[in-house]
């Protein structure tokens, strides 16, 4: 009787134990169908051709390159902005804040905006930058809205790079007579910055894909010049891809998939810079 | 590159040297106290931002509220703008179908993944599929919009016979793998948190793997899991690209995942797309809804934190 | 500021009277209480630390030891919930006067961890550090005072043709000898020293033994040990802790061989900590 009850759990842990495995593996397959989808659909459109074209009315003639150059611009306004911004609050928080209510409140508040979905940012950037300041639909307005976007997160991985500095290798710039600053600059921020570059690498990847809100603060679809002032229309990748994917011809679909290929590979590098810095720069204390 | 010159015959008196310095750097300790204060500038770019949100919100909000009342936007069940019909119940009701079928795909998929991961897995294939996992969290959701619309559409429409192009189910199912990754990576989180100690106990009497993972470890990390599913809901509801590729531009108040529905943040997309003047009721309309969905999501945010807050275990 | 200063910077060439006469003070504590938040860490320490010896610091842990030396250069102010009453006067200023400059008194006061801790960063770059924090940028007097620091630890023959290795890459006897190279390279006055062999394997801690019997030439030092053979092995004078107390302090060969206080002896005759 007890050993039927017994091998009655074994099996039931068996079959459990496959169910759970299989949904671990559904959530991979999805994974795969996704990158076979865009590698079958994409390839054959993927040449230097595409990369360097302007949008175009036919699917053959359609290339990526405003959007490639778009989203790298913009990522240098975002890069600039979110690093300064970001890097200093992490620094102000880890290190200078005492632990009072104003730095609490800081600290939740940059928790909270990290879950604001990005489309309201849109909204945010539309009032503000559009509108308010005056920049209109330009390069400008969509860079400094997107650093808004990443700048939680940015200041979140900031705080975990300076956190991991150990609190010995601080003392002992203290002890030597060093003030706060220069244990910060010279100490704590080049032991931190692997961690930080990380962090900020991750985020601005984070940006590149992102889409909505640009498209909230008027990112154009098709455009025949690049921008070559923080003041230029602009479009990005993913709104090309976007715009292209929204077409009802299959042929565009295609087009969208060579785009979001190019994506995908921009993606992939900013990771693996990413890791090489981390394995190769950071100390292990 | 720092090679020392060993010829050091003549002694270099550092104390004097030092104390020569000192009148400079007591000017840079003046400067330095400025610093903080810099500092404490950026930090506030944060706060402002919340207001900055805040304070769009309201004041369109408040301009569209001057010309459509309060009681028609959130009880009228026609949503058509162009012909001044603004019952935004059709938008939401979009949203909350869209969201339950992502709850339904990411729920199953995201806790069965966390518990193979945290009470079955070796460590070497743990420190494999977790990774692998979490890029499915990292993929550009307007791919992830191709993906449903090229892809999973037609599968389904294979399935279905009379499913249009543009429906729920689809976008749904591939906003819920979307946040599949969420869910397992933080519930996976909760559940390493439960200490050996109880598993152990619940060994030694004789209890299977699966005995000890639903009896011991769940119950154990079933507020951080909550919290996880809460805040993944939360994503599902603001997410935009998935939706607005997949699942149409049709205001429609329905629970039938084969039909086309707008969600909040679809209606969002295409009225900025559109040729919406500054200070026109349409303009006005996007902060309306823009304010609701940010009070949604909001809402399920600081449900996840008060979970996690209130009911984190000591262990 | 400046004149008060150089007054507390005591003359260098007074090392030569014998440790039986009269040796001149570089610290005198009075009355030195401290709390961490509510719970009271130090009572009433009064106590004169004297010039170019060695002062061990024994106790079981948690007496009191390493926070009494942290506060000889105020590092214990790292935690900010730390109140203190009383007086420690260096030279002839009380250190714990609101005008007083910490930068100038570690400056003064170097100090050695418990654990090596060097910078990630190069063995040059780690003994420059604090010249070069405190205005000190030509290359060559750097170099000078890099290979000195060094030859002052005892370490320049080891490094001297490894000074752009990450410190991190030495052994640990070598990262603490760096960390001794570290401190002398500004030419302090006094090292403290927080149980700096206790990271140590038995060969680096006699070359550690060593150099410090080296450096109380130059140096007043003050040791925290949990190692009451070193304290007897190195020390001119030994204070003991007991819950926050000072219970005696003394000549070090006194003090082992014959302690004043009942606790002490059943200190080091090992009957309790």
């Amino acid at each position: 009787m007890e050993s039927k009850n017994l091998n009655g759990r074994v099996l039931k842990n068996r079959v459990m134990k496959t169910l759970f495995f299989s949904a671990t593996v559904i959530a991979l397959v999805f994974l795969v169908l996704l990158f076979y989808r865009v590698l079958s659909q994409g390839w054959g459109y993927l040449n230097w051709n595409y990369i360097t074209s302007f949008p175009a009315p036919y699917p053959e003639e359609a290339g990526i390159w405003p959007g490639m150059i778009g989203s790298l611009m913009l990522m240098g306004v975002v890069a600039v902005v979110a690093v300064t911004i970001g890097i200093s609050t992490a620094i102000y928080l880890e290190e200078y804040s005492p632990k009072n209510k104003l730095a609490d409140f800081i600290r939740v508040n940059i928790q909270n905006l990290a879950g604001v979905p990005s489309i309201v940012f849109g909204l945010l950037g539309l009032t503000f930058f559009v509108y308010l300041f005056g920049i209109g639909y330009r390069l400008l307005a969509g860079g400094l809205t997107m650093a808004l976007l990443i700048l939680p997160v940015v200041v979140v991985s900031s705080q975990e790079a300076l956190r991991s500095v150990p609190t010995e290798v601080k003392e002992a710039s203290y002890g030597m007579g060093a003030s706060k600053w220069q244990t910060i600059v010279r100490v704590i921020l080049p032991a931190a910055l692997p961690g930080i570059l990380t962090g900020i690498i991750l985020s601005l990847s984070r940006g590149i894909g992102e889409t909505a809100p640009l498209i909230i603060v008027g990112a154009a679809t098709a455009i025949y010049t690049l921008p070559d002032s923080l003041l230029s229309k602009y479009t990005v990748m993913p709104i090309q891809i976007y715009k292209w994917t929204a077409r009802p011809q299959e042929e565009w679909q295609f087009v969208a998939a060579a785009g979001i290929i190019v994506l995908l590979i921009i993606l992939l590098l900013m990771n693996a810079i990413a890791v090489w810095i981390r394995n190769k720069y950071q100390t292990r204390y | 590159m720092s090679r020392v010159s060993t010829t050091s015959s003549q002694t270099v008196d550092v104390r004097s040297l030092l104390e020569n310095k000192r009148s400079k750097k007591l000017k840079m300790r003046k400067l330095e106290n400025i610093i903080p204060y810099l500092l404490l500038l950026s930090a506030l770019v944060s706060i402002l931002t919340t207001a900055g949100i805040l304070f769009t919100l309201l004041r369109e909000t408040f301009g569209f509220f001057s010309e459509v009342s309060f009681v028609e936007f959130y009880t009228g069940t026609n949503w058509s703008p162009w012909s001044g019909e603004f019952g935004v119940l059709p938008l939401i009701g979009g949203t909350l179908l869209i969201t339950v079928i992502a709850t339904l795909v990411a729920v199953p998929l995201g806790l069965m993944s966390a518990i193979f991961l945290s009470e079955y897995a070796s460590e070497r294939v743990r420190k494999v599929i977790k990774p692998i996992l979490e890029i499915l969290a990292g993929i550009p959701t307007v791919v992830y919009g191709y993906f449903a619309l090229t892809f999973i559409t037609p599968i389904l429409q294979a399935i279905i016979p009379g499913l249009s192009i543009f429906n729920a189910l689809s976008g749904g199912i591939v906003v819920g793998v979307m946040i599949v990754p969420m869910v397992a990576s933080l519930s996976e989180d909760a559940m390493n948190a439960v200490p050996n100690s109880l598993r152990e106990g619940a060994y030694a009497l004789g209890a299977t793997r699966l005995e000890v993972a639903m009896k011991v470890v769940v119950p154990a990390a079933l507020s951080g899991i909550i919290a996880a599913i809460v805040l993944a809901i939360s994503r599902a509801i603001g997410e935009t690209m998935i939706v607005t590729i997949a699942a149409g531009a049709t205001p429609n108040l329905t629970m039938n995942p084969a039909e086309s529905v707008q969600t909040m943040t679809a209606f969002i997309v295409q009225a900025a797309t559109g040729d919406t003047t500054y200070g026109s009721i349409i303009y006005y309309s996007l902060y309306a809804v823009g304010i609701t969905l940010f009070v949604f999501t909001m809402l399920m945010n600081l449900l996840s934190q008060y979970i996690s807050r209130k009911f984190r275990e000591e262990y | 500021m400046i004149e008060m200063q150089n007054k507390a910077q005591t003359p260098k060439n007074q090392s030569t009277e014998k440790k039986t006469e009269k040796v001149p003070n570089i610290y005198e504590v009075d009355d030195l209480n401290l709390w961490y938040g509510n719970d009271q860490a130090l009572y009433e320490i009064n106590m004169d630390i004297p010039q170019y010896q060695v002062t061990a610091i024994i106790g079981p842990s948690g007496c009191g030891k390493s926070t009494f030396l942290k506060t000889l250069n105020r590092m214990v102010e790292m935690v900010p919930i730390v109140k203190t009453t009383g007086a420690i006067r260096y030279g002839d200023q009380n250190i714990y006067e609101d005008k007083y400059r910490v930068e100038d008194l570690r400056t003064k006061v170097g100090m050695v961890f418990q654990k090596p801790n060097p910078f990630p960063k190069s063995v040059y770059d780690n003994v420059a550090y604090g010249p070069r924090i405190h205005g000190i940028k030509d290359k060559k007097t750097l170099d000078q005072i890099v290979e000195k620091s060094l030859k002052g630890a005892a370490i320049w023959d080891e490094l001297k043709d490894r000074l752009d290795e990450n410190a991190f890459g030495l052994s640990g006897g070598q990262q603490q000898r760096v960390c001794i190279a570290r401190a002398l390279a500004v030419e302090p006055d006094v090292i403290l020293m927080d149980e700096p062999t206790s990271a140590l394997d038995p060969i680096s801690t006699a070359k550690v033994e060593e150099l410090i019997q080296e450096l109380k030439k130059d140096y007043s030092i003050v040791i925290v040990t949990h190692n009451m053979q070193q304290a007897a092995r190195i020390s001119d004078r030994t204070a003991f802790f007991l819950n926050g107390e000072l219970v005696e302090y003394q000549e070090t060969d006194q003090l082992f061989q014959n302690p004043e206080d009942k606790r002490t002896e059943d200190y080091i005759t090992g009957r309790f900590g």
